[in-house]
């Protein structure tokens, strides 16, 4: 570096913030044009939620009345008990088997690459193809189910896409094809961060390996654990596309989701003061998983930091 | 556990993960193969299947043929679309999002913190709290159903990923460098130049990788602000699949799928070190 830049005789020296405009300009620009959209469209939208708007937003104050139409529609109650289900029958599931395998990767195996790629590579892929292909291979005339039935045993039944009780598990079972690779790469950098003296001393001590898993590797890839629940969760809450490809939220009503009542509200019945209602529910749930975690993770820093 | 012997308990630990990579394999296998099946074929038959012959003119039919409402242009159209979309957004979001990383980790300025902590918000805020708003603000700035307006989205909102990503790996360069620069009286764009746009090499992959596989796969912003021959591929595919469910074709249906996915799958395969790197740097946030 020279000195050349601020040392140029003869010239009239500029203020110093006009000198410096170009990168206030560079710095500035982007990032209060993305904090103040993430903002002001929060509020706005909370805002059209207490409005009586329709097909154009309006002024006015229906109070909670969007609210309480939402919450007493079947759509938005459906929606809501499958988030429960899905929820949780597809985060308990695709961590159970994120940590399975990468328990089983863990085990210095040939070609482990291979395999990480193989489990990973649904993550690269849209929701769109994804669920689309899920949902010729779930189709009883078209997928497994036929396939079966063309290999002779004809009394095989696998229909749960047009079983309204059942359907709502394809979604389940596509969600966790497609991320449980991220479950499995969080959980095996945990595994791979375990103190190896730790697990020599216990075998030292005659731990078998099944009672080093247990004892020492497993619990202390508890922290990672809530980590991998959170992302789920938050996945799960705002899952449209998977489904929107897979079942349209179908048969019937019987996959519906919250993203999906929300965009019906919004672009499909054109009731947009529900439709922003129905979004910021959305958001309530939201932060009642994300608020108790950004706690623990607040407690936990403290605790490090005076550790 | 460290143990390479061939014991029988090894031997299951490579049954168990090699049916369940064929599992995860399957979903891929079954596509390709059928994407090389005669719709007629695929009819007979079920969706899982051989195929008899090598039926090439599917992806043919797929990039160029088929018809979704009344234009029959295949599938090229969309794809364009989404890479008119997605480099440019890719390119901006992350060149910025760098700028902006730079600034807040290293350069320090007031009310760094409070607009740091807003933007990376953005992680979390549910798309479906902005749809009505940009809906709004798209109309009245006149780039609702365009390619523009979508590049505008995608980096708005991408910027609180890549400011993340950048800012997070620029706080570990010592501060050092930059005041021993700053005494040499380089300003703020040369030391970005000279010293910290040298050292982006692995993070400016993983932000890139990131930010095209997100916005080449997004949706919703997709169909919901665009129609017809300005959708990109992903609300095409969609919308082939309506178009089609009366006389499905599904060869010619696999095909799409397979073109569709292509770009994201080759940059993985490609890059798929920083690409999970990206999703754990996502995690850690």
């Amino acid at each position: 570096m020279s000195n050349a830049a601020t040392m140029r005789p003869g010239r009239p020296a500029l203020p110093e913030w006009v000198r410096r405009l170009p990168e206030y300009l560079m710095i500035w620009v982007p990032l209060l044009l993305s904090a103040a959209h993430l903002v002001s469209f929060s509020l706005w939208t909370i805002w059209i939620s207490f409005t009586p708007s329709t097909l154009v937003p309006v002024a006015g104050w229906v109070g909670l009345r969007n609210y309480s139409a939402v919450a007493a529609s079947r759509n938005w109650q459906i929606a809501f008990d499958n988030l429960l289900l899905f929820g949780s029958a597809f985060v308990l599931l695709s961590a159970a088997t994120g940590l399975i395998l990468a328990i089983l990767l863990d085990q210095r195996i040939r070609g482990e690459n291979v395999l990480r790629s193989i489990f990973l590579y649904p993550l690269a892929v849209s929701f769109v193809v994804t669920g689309t292909v899920w949902s010729w291979l779930l189709n009883p005339g078209l997928g497994i189910q036929k396939l079966i039935h063309d290999l002779g045993w004809t009394s095989f039944k696998f229909d749960w896409l047009i079983d309204r009780d059942m359907a709502i598990w394809t979604i389940v079972i596509a969600a966790i094809w497609q991320s449980s690779g991220f479950a499995m790469a969080l959980f095996l950098a945990g595994l791979r961060s375990v103190d190896s003296d730790i697990i020599k001393a216990a075998q030292i001590d005659g731990a078998g390996p099944v009672r080093t898993y247990r004892r020492i590797i497993l619990p202390s890839l508890w922290p990672i654990t809530v980590t991998v629940v959170v992302i789920q969760l938050q996945f799960a809450i705002s899952t449209f596309d998977l489904v929107r490809a897979l079942t349209n939220g179908g048969p019937g009503i019987a996959t519906q989701l919250p993203a999906l009542v929300v965009y019906d509200l919004m672009f499909q019945r054109s009731l947009l003061g529900r439709g922003a209602a129905a979004a910021v529910l959305m958001l309530l749930i939201l932060l009642a998983v994300l608020l108790p975690y950004a706690a623990w993770r607040y407690v936990q820093r403290r605790r490090a930091a005076h550790a | 556990m460290p143990d390479r012997s061939f014991a029988p308990s090894r031997i299951l630990i490579y049954l168990a993960v090699a049916l369940i990579a064929a599992a995860w394999l399957a979903p891929l296998v079954v596509v390709v193969l059928n994407s090389l099946r005669t719709n007629e074929e695929i009819a007979q038959g079920s969706m899982i299947g051989w195929p008899q012959h090598l039926a090439w003119s599917n992806y043919a039919a797929a990039w160029s043929g088929f018809c979704v409402a009344e234009t029959c242009a295949g599938i090229r159209p969309y794809m364009l679309n989404s890479a008119l979309v997605t480099i440019p957004a890719t390119i901006i979001s992350t060149l910025l999002g760098a700028i902006a990383g730079y600034a807040v980790s290293l350069w320090r300025f007031r009310g760094d913190n409070w607009i740091y902590g807003i933007v990376t918000l953005g992680l979390f805020l549910p798309q479906q709290m902005r749809l009505l708003p940009w809906t709004i603000v798209l109309r009245d700035i006149g780039l609702i159903n365009t390619l523009t307006g979508l590049v505008l989205i995608h980096t708005i909102q991408g910027l609180s990923f890549t400011t993340l990503f950048c800012r997070n790996y620029y706080v570990a360069i010592p501060h050092e460098l930059i005041r021993a620069a700053r005494i040499d009286g380089a300003g703020f764009f040369r030391i970005f130049w000279r010293i910290i746009l040298p050292l982006s090499g692995p993070i400016l992959i993983v932000t890139v990788i990131w930010q095209f596989t997100h916005i080449w796969n997004e949706f919703l912003y997709g169909v919901t602000f665009t129609t017809g021959q300005q959708q990109p591929v992903t609300a095409a595919l969609i919308a082939l699949s309506a178009a089609v469910a009366d006389i499905p074709q599904h060869g010619v249906q696999s095909a799409a799928v397979i073109i569709a996915a292509l770009p994201t799958l080759l940059i993985y395969l490609l890059g798929g070190k920083y690409f999970v790197r990206g999703l754990t740097a996502g995690a850690v946030k």
